[in-house]
């Protein structure tokens, strides 16, 4: 597989939410509204790339009986150094975000990768590799914040989007939308309309 | 009715192949057969299928008719509130009818719209012939819903339901979940302001124009609504013009309340259509009503200022809310309820103890019987598996038994 495919790929046809269905739980519990969501994926970018550049460099050396041991280790290192970097610079998103930062860790995406890709490859392709993954669990997730946020509050990153007389007008917003249920049904959504369109990515009947 | 037969027959080659409004075939088959029972049987040759003359758009024609006085006691119930809330001592019948039939018209337009146009399209695209399940939802969902619920939520309800709850699955049949429900849970949560509360269950506007429109300040709540602000064991439910409700006004339904659910007798009339026909599992409304009964009594003995609900008598527990409407109507679709005999009477029996569960016991869901019977639909198919599952262990232990005292 060429670089270009190594990164290019989970942005639409192995992409980990929609296609493998990893990391579904932040993507339901984080994208109530859009900036939290954004700073969600930045976070998972930044952490999926580093961690696979870090095992994919000591992969030869790591004992296969305690691998994920230290895949572990590496992980909830960067994370605590993303958990603390938002305390410092983003207090406001890192409380919004809470305990979702943290358990990273336990995020399938990051394990994943790890095991299939960075334990079996250079650091350059596993570098892409870890950014290419982050941003295709990243482009759902601001999908789907999105869609929550201006129908739920009718705001995007907190900016009033949806007009005044609209709501003069009789329009109300969608209380629906901020519950995690409808996370779930927006998904759903996106899922359909790629499958629609990468007709080879449909199951046979 | 020759002449009707005549006209369809006269314009059915245009919607054959080949003809000008192929593009419309199936909107043509879907009126036609609503019209008439359709004279063909299965192609395949040899076959010896016997149809019923009961299809299931016969049955749905049946279920509207059980509808029926509901929905004219609704009518005549949303002029008779709104002429309580002005103040009113004389009710004029015909003017009641007509200003409830104004308010409720537009809804039912909107609802059949929306939802047959889904329907239309997505069988076009499908290719299929037009499925009926929609005719029984476009009435039932105006039913449950206030008088006034505004027609742009309502149509983003009845899509969101038809398309969510019932064509990803498959279409009419395939549903897990009630329609009518999913489109009155989305209301719900959704927009909760224009679902409950004290200012949405009586009417106060002037639909095309006639009637009287009441000030912005008028607030009614509904029985159930009103149990929230209570404390003592002495419950004092009252009537928009300050009066008690007694139990008979709460049986005949002059309360205010959702349009089409708040007279148990209309219910009781269209529960009788519904036995008589066979259109209905008995089993299921007997244990639904047996179930509520039975938590009602136990939340009575029970009874702490907490849970003001708790106060109820059982018999007020069936008799206010939606809960003998989602008894007869909702509990029963043949779709989503259990299959088996003793699957109906568990799934009835759960309904009813369920419904009165959350609506006892959480204060800010007066309305247990929808999120009941939503509920219940989820594990129905659970309960026929473990039906079935039972019955097999029973008769294979049955003819092990056999087998073992003839040796």
């Amino acid at each position: 597989m060429s670089n270009k495919n190594v990164f290019f790929n989970p942005f639409s046809k192995s992409n980990p939410v929609l296609v493998q269905i990893l990391g579904i739980c932040s993507v339901l519990a984080v994208t109530a509204k859009l900036e939290p969501a954004i700073v969600m994926g930045l976070s998972v970018i930044a952490v999926l790339a580093f961690s696979n550049v870090i095992i994919s460099l000591i992969r030869n050396t790591i004992p296969t009986n305690i691998r994920i041991i230290v895949q572990l280790v590496v992980v909830a290192g960067l994370v605590v150094i993303v958990s603390q970097l938002l305390e410092a610079y983003a207090y406001d998103v890192s409380k919004q975000l809470s305990v979702f930062i943290g358990l990273i860790i336990t995020n399938c995406i990051l394990m994943g990768r790890l095991e299939a890709f960075a334990m079996a490859n250079r650091p350059w392709p596993s570098f892409l590799d870890g950014v290419g993954n982050g941003i295709g669990y990243s482009i759902i997730l601001v999908i789907t914040g999105f869609f929550r946020e201006l129908l739920g509050s009718g705001t995007l990153l907190g900016y009033q989007v949806i007009p005044q007389c609209l709501y003069d007008a009789g329009y109300v917003n969608n209380g629906l939308m901020i519950l995690p249920p409808m996370a779930l049904i927006v998904v759903a959504c996106i899922i359909w309309a790629q499958r629609s369109y990468n007709k080879d990515l449909q199951e046979n009947q | 009715m020759a002449n009707l037969r005549n006209f369809l027959d006269r314009v059915k080659p245009n919607f054959e192949p080949g003809g000008r409004f192929h593009a419309f075939h199936s909107v043509f088959d879907g009126f036609e057969t609503f019209l008439y029972t359709p004279n063909t049987t299965s192609a395949r040759s040899g076959a010896v299928h016997i149809h019923d003359s009961i299809d299931s758009k016969r049955t749905m024609i049946i279920v509207i008719l059980a509808l029926l006085p509901c929905f004219l006691f609704g009518m005549y119930n949303t002029g008779y509130q709104h002429w309580l809330a002005l103040g009113s001592t004389d009710f004029p019948f015909w003017e009641l009818m007509w200003y409830g039939f104004l308010t409720i018209l537009p809804r039912v337009a909107v609802a059949y719209i929306v939802g047959l146009g889904i329907e239309f399209i997505a069988a076009q695209i499908k290719g299929e012939e037009i499925q009926e399940g929609f005719l029984v939802t476009g009435i039932l969902v105006p039913m449950i819903c206030p008088a006034e619920v505004p027609l742009w939520m309502l149509a983003v309800a009845v899509a969101f339901a038809v398309i969510f709850a019932k064509e990803v699955f498959g279409g009419t049949g395939y549903n897990i979940v009630n329609v009518a429900l999913i489109t009155r849970a989305f209301l719900f949560f959704a927009y909760p302001a224009k679902m409950s509360g004290d200012r949405v269950f009586v009417a106060s506007g002037t639909p095309f124009g006639y009637g009287t429109a009441l000030p912005d300040s008028f607030s009614g709540a509904t029985p159930l609504g009103q149990i929230v602000g209570q404390t003592g064991p002495n419950i004092e439910l009252t009537g928009i013009d300050g009066k008690i409700i007694d139990t008979w006004q709460a049986f005949h339904g002059l309360i205010p309340g959702s349009f089409g659910e708040t007279s148990t007798l209309c219910i009781l009339i269209g529960a009788v259509i519904l036995l008589a026909t066979g259109m209905a599992s008995w089993r299921i409304m007997v244990s639904v009503f047996a179930g509520g009964l039975f938590m009602g009594w136990i939340a009575n003995v029970f009874a702490t200022p907490t849970y003001p609900a708790s106060f109820l008598s059982p018999l007020d527990q069936l008799l206010l809310g939606g809960f003998a409407f989602a008894a007869v109507f909702m509990a029963t679709d043949p779709v989503t309820s259990a299959r088996t005999g003793t699957g109906k009477y568990i799934y009835g029996f759960l309904v009813g103890v369920i419904a009165v569960l959350i609506r006892t016991y959480n204060n800010g869901y007066p309305e247990g019987a929808m999120l009941a019977v939503l509920l219940m639909n989820c594990f129905a198919p659970l309960i026929d598996y473990c039906v079935v599952q039972a019955n097999m262990r029973r008769r294979t232990r049955r003819m092990l038994t056999a087998k073992s005292a003839r040796q």
